[in-house]
C-alpha cells in the first residue's frame, strides 16, 4: 500500500474523486494543503484537477509558487512518482517539471465530455497496468488544454516515447500532435489533461481510468500486473 | 529610491495559434473592417515599482516576467519604464 499525497490548492475541485480512486485501487491517500511544506512521507504525489487561483494570469501560474511545490520538486528530482491531472498537468508545466505548456483550446470553448485516448507509453508509474497502444475512453473538462512546445522539445518527446496518451479520432482542443499527456525524461513525472479519476468504476459509466491508480499498486498485486483483480485485499474486475 | 510606472506587454508567441486573435479578426470583418489582416490578443500589465533608477526598475520587471508574468514557452514580453 503506497502513501499518495493529493495536493489541494485554493480552487482545486477534483481532490475528492482523486482520493477515492487511489483508495479504491488499494493505496493510502491523504490531502496535503498547498501551504504545507512537508509531504508527510508520500511515496506518490498527485496534483488534482480544478482551477487553482481561479486560473488567474495563466492556468497553474500562481499555484506553482505555493510552499508545497518545493517539496513536490524535491520528490520529483529524487525519482518519486508525480502525476498531474488536468490543472495539475498545467501546474507541472508552469513549474518546469514537465516540458511545454497548455494554452487556450483552439475553438475557445471549454470542452467537457468523454474522449478516446490511446495509451502510448506503459513504462511509467501511472500506466504500467495498460497495454501499449490500448484505446480507452476518459472524460476531459478544460478550457486550456492545447499542448504546445517548441520543435526540438516535440521531436524529443516523440523520439523518446514520452507522449504517454494521445487523442484518437478527433482532437478536442487542437493539441499539437494530438498530445493528451506527457512524461519527463526520467519518466517519473507524468501529466495528463483528461480525468482518469472520474471514470474508475462501472457505476460511473466506465472504468477505463482505474488502472492509472492500480498501476501504483501493481508491484504489490497478487496477480499479474495486467490482471489486477486482487490488490490490497480488494477484488476488482478491472 | 524613486517610483516608476512599469508597463508590460505579454503576447502569445508568434507561430502559436492565437484563437482569441482569430475570433477578434473575424468579428472585425463581420463589422465591415475588411482591411484587418490579422489580430493577436495579449495582456497589458501596469506595475508601480520603487527602484534606484529606471534601469533597475526594468531589470526587476524583466525578472518578474521571466519568473511569473510571462510563460517563456508560449509568450513573449516587452517592458517599458517611465517615472511614476
Amino acid at each position: 500500500m503506497r502513501r499518495v499525497a493529493v495536493v489541494v490548492f485554493p480552487g482545486t475541485n477534483s481532490e475528492v474523486e482523486t482520493v477515492d480512486a487511489a483508495r479504491d485501487a488499494g493505496s493510502d491517500p491523504y490531502y496535503v494543503w498547498h501551504k504545507d511544506t512537508d509531504l508527510q512521507g508520500a511515496d506518490v504525489v498527485i496534483l488534482p484537477g480544478g482551477f487553482s487561483y481561479g486560473d488567474y494570469l495563466r492556468s497553474g501560474a500562481i499555484a506553482r509558487f505555493s510552499p508545497i511545490m518545493e517539496a513536490v520538486a524535491t520528490h520529483a528530482r529524487a525519482g518519486g512518482p508525480v502525476l498531474g491531472l488536468c490543472n495539475g498537468f498545467q501546474i507541472l508545466c508552469e513549474a518546469g517539471l514537465l516540458p511545454g505548456g497548455l494554452v487556450r483550446n483552439d475553438r475557445l470553448r471549454y470542452v467537457s465530455r468523454p474522449v478516446r485516448l490511446r495509451v502510448e507509453a506503459v513504462d511509467t508509474p501511472f500506466t504500467n497496468a495498460y497495454r501499449k497502444g490500448e484505446e480507452i475512453t476518459v472524460p476531459i473538462a478544460h478550457g486550456d488544454g492545447r499542448y504546445v512546445a517548441d520543435a526540438p522539445t516535440l521531436a524529443a518527446l516523440e523520439a523518446e516515447g514520452r507522449v504517454v496518451w494521445r487523442y484518437v479520432g478527433e482532437n478536442p482542443n487542437g493539441s499539437t500532435n494530438g498530445i493528451a499527456g506527457v512524461c519527463n525524461a526520467a519518466r517519473n513525472v507524468v501529466g495528463v489533461m483528461p480525468h482518469p479519476e472520474r471514470l474508475n468504476a462501472p457505476v460511473l459509466g466506465g472504468q477505463d481510468g482505474a488502472r492509472v491508480f492500480f498501476s501504483l499498486e501493481a508491484r504489490d498485486a497478487t496477480q499479474h500486473a495486467g490482471d489486477l483483480r486482487a490488490v490490497g485485499g480488494h477484488h476488482r474486475g478491472v | 529610491m524613486a517610483s516608476f510606472r512599469v508597463e508590460i506587454r505579454v503576447m502569445p508567441r508568434g507561430g502559436i495559434l492565437d484563437p482569441q486573435g482569430q475570433a477578434v479578426a473575424h468579428a472585425l470583418h463581420a463589422l465591415g473592417f475588411a482591411d484587418v489582416n490579422g489580430a493577436r490578443v495579449g495582456k497589458h500589465l501596469v506595475l508601480t515599482v520603487d527602484a534606484a533608477n529606471s534601469g533597475a526598475a526594468e531589470q526587476q520587471a524583466k525578472a518578474m516576467c521571466d519568473r511569473l508574468l510571462a510563460n517563456p514557452v508560449t509568450e513573449d514580453y516587452l517592458v517599458a519604464v517611465e517615472p511614476a
